[in-house]
């Protein structure tokens, strides 16, 4: 029966051209506008870490002398917090983070030398972040201790400066130090750049910046120390303290990320947290003990607003625009279907029932929004093009994938079907007598 | 022409008719929108900025020894100005829309502290630390007081800390308004303990290295600092002819270079700032632009479609009309009258939901109040559009013969 219909739909359509055209058109932009916006929107809000982003949290502490009425902690920690916290070792794995641009270049290598982005980090950033080697390996714990002048670099460097061979054992010179790579990363692109996000909340929205691409050389937290000084990005400082040293001075420039494994254990982490706040209150050095708090990694991410507000402005423009396409096609069904009454008519009166003209008009509208659907991936790949093409950090991250692919069919089949409910209902109504008559 | 006939036929067609209101309503909102957020963006692209932006190239070096400092500036200095056509070389901390913000918060009371940013007896400002001489070469206007003194600049230094050594600043009018309104600033000052600085000029609008907000105020929060030899001051400045632009950027790249090789130098207009600045910005609006006309040309085809299949519906009635002695024009203005009609309900539809959607974007994504302009603008753009779809539909229906009449029911 199926099959029947199917060629009575292809038959129809075939007969009024330019009318199918339009529906198909109408279908195809709206689908492809709103899988375009659907399809960046599914990649920015993505669990940057699937494998255990539930078991990665974020403490923070509000380490703030003034008696002011702060209520929140900030969003990096003090030198001294941050290294304390770390330094119990009470969570199954944790990092330090703390960035900085530092002028870089590869004796040997004759290129200009320039501004990389680095991260001074633990040794379990690793592990803990998942991230993959493509030559050598991380450091160990006994490297962060000793200070050792040895450093991680991303594929993208390593292509730069080797032309993708393995640099691993070479020499990069960073401010002055010499620093020897023992590992280069495979292609690694966290979506967004989750271990970075901070401060998001004062980004009005603006929050494309969290989607660039991971640092170019990563270092030993402690080397860190001895090698970029003062040159750490900073977050923000409660106080004017001139020319002391960042260690020591009222600013909050380390993040610090744990893993806990097991509900237990972060209920225990957290009691750890708020305990030592509440010994650094009893120590003077904190006055707001209660300003603890501990997020996981898609709470923090969800309370950094970290999907820019650019892109759920027009995720809302294209469902919107979606809508108008469908209404569209309502109009046009509806024309199409009563423009057949007569033929419904004779058919009625032959002895079909309602159901069966009204599951044949589905059909029809059914194989419009397939046809719809094909041409609304073409314009989707065309807008995701477009996107890529525009100069915000996450361009490079946009394709359709193949759950977006899948959708984009399904979303224009289900619209198809939604829009030809209506109309279908009313060619099922036509009165075949009334129809008789007038031909 | 009479409205009550259109009114009863639209009665017995009410699915269509309906369905062509919504579309209708649902298009003038997501247009005033859509407008709306386009001509924030274009106002945002365009926000004045009172140095000479035109005229300016930036070299900026960073990575250099910071123990060199003082006698690096004054020798790349003495270079970029031997460069032929270059009419004055200054260095600065930061430039406008060039991202690199230092910011710091202020209050006007002897005891404000730095804060959290959301007190609101302390205001966020950018600083700018800039060597003798470079507001000539980016050409601040002054309003009020003075620059500042040759003797201010040698002893002023940041280093590593937060804020500059000197106690003088020069701020924008926006600022001083905002801190003091109705007062005059001069010889005011700004704190934040154990800091303070005073104000000795005020200079037309310039904008910050980072834009806070599109609406424009706040991001004029910016303030001017002395500064000696320091390695906060990594921005060269030249001042050149327009049209020598390239030229001269190209030669001081070169000249930074090869008197710095340790150094990672980069060169850009001040133009090419700007323009990668708000270059989302501009593409956002493109893509705005782009959905509103798709979104129209859908709009307009619904309705041209929906037009052709009431005119072959009626083609007996109008026959009818035709033979009973109502002329082309009759027809014509009957399927005109109808459209506006329509379109004019779905118009006031639109624009309820319109408002609806201000609100909830206001709630959402920090964006102000539609302006109420927006509203019959949106609603004229739809009537057109609505006027120009139906016309081919109407003509067909004017086209048909009175002795259709005759032929069938």
């Amino acid at each position: 029966m199926f099959g029947y219909y199917l060629d009575l739909a292809l038959r129809s359509l075939k007969r009024h051209r330019a009318l199918t055209a339009l529906m198909v058109l109408a279908i195809a932009v709206g689908i492809g506008a709103s899988m375009t916006m659907l399809t960046v929107m599914h990649i920015l809000s993505g669990d940057p870490v699937p494998t255990r982003s539930s078991t990665l949290f974020f403490p923070q502490v509000n380490p703030s002398p003034a008696p002011g009425e702060r209520h929140a902690p900030f969003d990096m920690m003090d030198y001294r917090s941050a290294t304390e916290l770390w330094s119990a070792h009470r969570a199954d794995r944790q990092a330090l983070i703390a960035s900085a641009a530092l002028k870089l270049n590869a004796p040997g290598v004759n290129l200009p030398p320039l501004m990389a982005q680095t991260l001074s980090t633990t040794a379990d950033f690793f592990p803990m972040f998942d991230v993959p080697f493509r030559y050598g390996d991380a450091w160990t714990a006994q490297d962060d201790a000793q200070r050792a002048r040895v450093v991680v670099i991303s594929d993208d460097l390593n292509n730069k400066l080797f032309g993708g061979a393995d640099s691993v054992g070479r020499t990069l010179r960073l401010k002055g130090a010499d620093v020897r790579i023992v590992g280069v990363l495979a292609p690694w692109r966290p979506s967004p750049l989750f271990y970075d996000v901070a401060g998001g909340r004062y980004a009005e929205g603006q929050t494309a910046s969290f989607y660039s691409k991971p640092e170019d050389v990563f270092m030993p937290f402690n080397s860190g120390q001895d090698i970029v000084g003062h040159d750490y990005n900073v977050f923000t400082c409660w106080s004017t303290a001139q020319g002391s040293d960042l260690r020591t001075g009222p600013c909050v420039w380390v993040m610090l990320w744990v893993q806990l494994d097991s509900v237990a254990k972060v209920g225990a982490y957290r009691d750890f947290i708020a305990a030592y706040a509440q010994q650094q209150k009893a120590l003077g050095r904190f006055v707001h003990a209660d300003d603890t708090r501990m997020m996981s990694l898609l709470q923090w991410l969800d309370f950094n607003r970290a999907i820019p507000g650019d892109v759920r402005l027009q995720t809302w423009l294209a469902f919107a625009f979606l809508l108008i396409c469908l209404f569209n096609t309502v109009g046009l069904l509806l024309a199409k279907f009563l423009r057949r009454s007569g033929e419904i008519g004779v058919r009625r009166a032959l002895g079909a029932s309602r159901g069966t003209v009204f599951a044949q008009c589905l059909v029809e509208a059914g194989v419009i929004g397939l046809l719809g659907g094909i041409g609304g991936w073409l314009l989707a790949m065309l807008g995701l093009w477009l996107v890529r093409r525009q100069p915000v950090e996450y361009a490079d991250l946009v394709h359709l994938d193949v759950p977006m692919f899948l959708a984009t069919f399904g979303l224009a089949i289900a619209a198809s079907l939604l829009a030809g409910m209506l109309p279908a209902l009313r060619a099922s109504r036509i009165t075949p007598a009334l129809q008789l008559k007038t031909l | 022409m009479q409205i009550r006939p259109i009114l009863a036929t639209l009665r017995k067609h009410r699915i269509p008719a309906i369905l062509i209101v919504l579309e209708i309503a649902l298009a003038c909102a997501v247009l005033c929108n859509a407008v709306f957020m386009i001509s924030r963006r274009v106002a945002s692209i365009s926000l004045p900025n009172a140095i000479d932006e035109k005229e300016l190239i930036s070299v900026s070096m960073h990575g250099a020894d910071p123990t060199r400092a003082a006698a690096d500036i004054p020798r790349n200095l003495a270079a970029l100005q031997g460069i032929a056509g270059v009419q004055a070389a200054g260095v600065i901390s930061s430039l406008p829309l060039s991202t690199d913000n230092w910011g710091w918060s202020f209050g006007t009371q002897p005891d404000s502290v730095l804060e959290d940013r959301s007190s609101d007896q302390n205001t966020n400002v950018s600083l700018y630390m800039m060597a003798q001489g470079t507001e000539r070469v980016l050409g601040l206007r002054l309003r009020q007081g003075r620059f500042f003194n040759a003797d201010e600049y040698p002893g002023s230094l940041i280093g590593s800390g937060a804020l500059p050594s000197t106690h003088v600043t020069v701020i924008t009018e926006s600022l001083a308004k905002k801190l003091w309104p109705g007062q005059s600033p001069l010889g005011k000052t700004i704190y934040s303990k154990p800091a303070y600085f005073t104000v000795v000029g005020v200079v037309a609008d310039v904008l910050r290295p980072r834009l806070f907000g599109s609406d424009g105020l706040r991001s004029y929060h910016s303030s001017f600092f002395p500064m000696g030899p320091d390695q906060a001051l990594a921005n060269y400045v030249l001042r050149c002819p327009p049209a020598e632009r390239e030229r001269i950027l190209r030669e001081a790249v070169q000249k930074m270079q090869a008197l710095n090789p340790s150094a990672v130098i980069n060169g850009n207009t001040y133009e090419a700032i700007r323009n990668r600045y708000f270059a989302d910005t501009s593409s956002m609006a493109w893509m705005l632009v782009l959905v509103c006309a798709v979104m129209l040309a859908v709009t307009a085809v619904g309705i041209v479609g929906l037009s052709s299949f009431w005119v072959t519906q009626r083609r007996a009635q109008i026959g009818i009309r035709r033979a009973l002695g109502a002329t082309r024009g009759d027809i014509l203005r009957y399927f005109q009258l109808e459209n506006f009609l329509l379109v004019g309900i779905g118009i006031l539809l639109g624009m309820l939901l319109a408002y609806g959607i201000n609100l909830f974007l206001m709630a959402h994504y920090e964006l102000p109040r539609l302006p109420m302009l927006y509203l019959p603008a949106g609603a004229l753009a739809l009537w057109l559009i609505g006027q120009g779809a139906v016309l081919g539909p109407a003509q067909r229906a004017a086209a048909v013969p009175p002795v259709v009449a005759t032929r069938a029911a």
